[in-house]
């Protein structure tokens, strides 16, 4: 088997991993997994964890590692920190699922600036699609997530924070 | 810049997101509103994951075996070289935003030199991913701060008592000493003139939208950074070092 092999190989076990925080998305969608390679005949799957004390990333490296030693039992993660994680890498697989899920998509991490000047930013809610919400909160339930209300529906909801 | 310095430096990054992450989590069970609850022990694991890479990144380049949780745990209160003011106690909600509208401040002008320079490119890696957290705790706290300055006549008393309080421990952050001097030389971390400037312009803007009055600038409080600390140091260490200290490679 070549090294090319293996490496197509590996990606489809690290494909099976999901996250434990957002359990109906991969880390491949999340933009976790920056490549996989073979270093000194040994399988190195690169992640970048999404947010510097994201308790999740821990649980994610040894899921990942668990998963590639079913077929290589030398696989290895290794965790960069560089360049930083950007919701930009999410899938566009990952946001219609996380509307089903009624968590609104992050929209282009460039464009968020609306918040951090203290402009109300319009998020449109995952339920109803009205773009009568408002925001709660920076801070939701994980790093990750912002929580907002729909003044339409009534229904809170989650917003994936673009950083 | 010795090795030495280089050390000490990413040490004091680290002592600070600590220290006030640490701080924060106590607010854990306390915050005044579930959301609020929620917000500041979200900034608290972000700072305490930033302290986390940066001393992973320390005990690296140390090269003596020591990992994040020997730095955290295993050294004593004049060992640590954080800021006086990250350190100071939670007292109210408003000193405690008070507190982080300061760092925060502070921190977003440091990280943001720290993504540029090149000395360190771990380093830059580690602050790329801190500065897009604190620019979302920095728009927090600066929007608490203002809320409650323009808010009533009791959050605007009792906040401008925070300011006030507080205010003494600011200005230790631009003093600099040999390891800020050396390392500003080799193009390790910011020059602290140019840091104060941008802090002051931000911190004004700030306080003058929550019509609050800046205090006058008078004697400011010094010695965290040469490990010489206020007593609450000493005691929140002494609460967060209880478990690895009594039981060693204690694990979950």
């Amino acid at each position: 088997m070549t090294d090319a092999d293996r490496i197509t190989r590996a990606w489809t076990f690290v494909r099976s991993v999901h996250d434990p925080e957002l359990p109906y998305l991969t880390v491949e969608e999340m933009g976790m997994v920056r490549g996989v390679r073979v270093d000194e005949g040994q399988i190195v799957v690169t992640l970048t964890p999404t947010y510097s004390g994201c308790p999740a990333t821990d649980v994610i490296s040894e899921d990942v590692t668990s998963a590639v030693r079913a077929v290589e039992p030398g696989a290895r993660v290794e965790v960069v920190l560089s360049p930083a994680w950007t919701t930009d890498w999410i899938l566009p697989s990952a946001h219609e699922k996380m509307r089903e899920h009624g968590i609104a998509p992050p929209e282009q991490a460039s464009a968020d600036r609306a918040f951090l000047t203290g402009e109300g930013k319009i998020i449109p809610c995952p339920r109803c699609g009205s773009r009568d919400t408002k925001m709660v909160s920076a801070f939701g339930s994980t790093a990750c997530k912002a929580h907002f209300t729909c003044t339409s529906c009534l229904e809170p909801f989650e917003h994936f924070k673009c950083i | 810049m010795t090795e030495a310095q280089h050390l000490q430096a990413i040490l004091r990054l680290g002592d600070d997101a600590l220290v006030l992450g640490q701080r924060l989590s106590e607010w854990c069970g306390h915050g005044p509103i579930l959301e609020e609850d929620i917000a500041l022990t979200n900034v608290a694991l972000d700072l305490i994951g930033q302290a986390r890479n940066l001393y992973t990144l320390a005990g690296n380049l140390e090269d003596q075996g020591r990992d994040e949780d020997a730095l955290a745990f295993f050294r004593t209160d004049r060992e640590f070289q954080n800021h006086l003011l990250v350190e100071q106690p939670n007292g109210h909600f408003g000193d405690t935003v008070v507190r982080q509208m300061f760092y925060d401040a502070f921190a977003l002008e440091r990280y943001a030199f720290l993504t540029r320079q090149t000395v360190d490119p771990d380093l830059a890696g580690i602050a790329a991913k801190a500065v897009k957290e604190l620019q979302y705790h920095w728009g927090h706290s600066s929007q608490w701060v203002i809320r409650l300055g323009d808010g009533t006549e009791e959050s605007r008393t009792k906040v401008q008592e925070s300011v006030d309080a507080l205010w003494g421990y600011t200005g230790e952050m631009f003093m600099a000493d040999d390891v800020d001097v050396a390392c500003a030389e080799a193009g390790l971390l910011p020059d602290l003139e140019g840091v104060q400037r941008a802090w002051t312009a931000r911190v004004a803007e700030c306080l003058s939208q929550a019509t609050l009055s800046q205090p006058e600038v008078g004697w400011m409080q010094r010695g965290g950074k040469q490990g010489i600390h206020s007593e609450h140091l000493s005691f929140m260490l002494a609460e967060m070092q209880v478990l690895p200290r009594t039981y060693p490679n204690a694990s979950w």
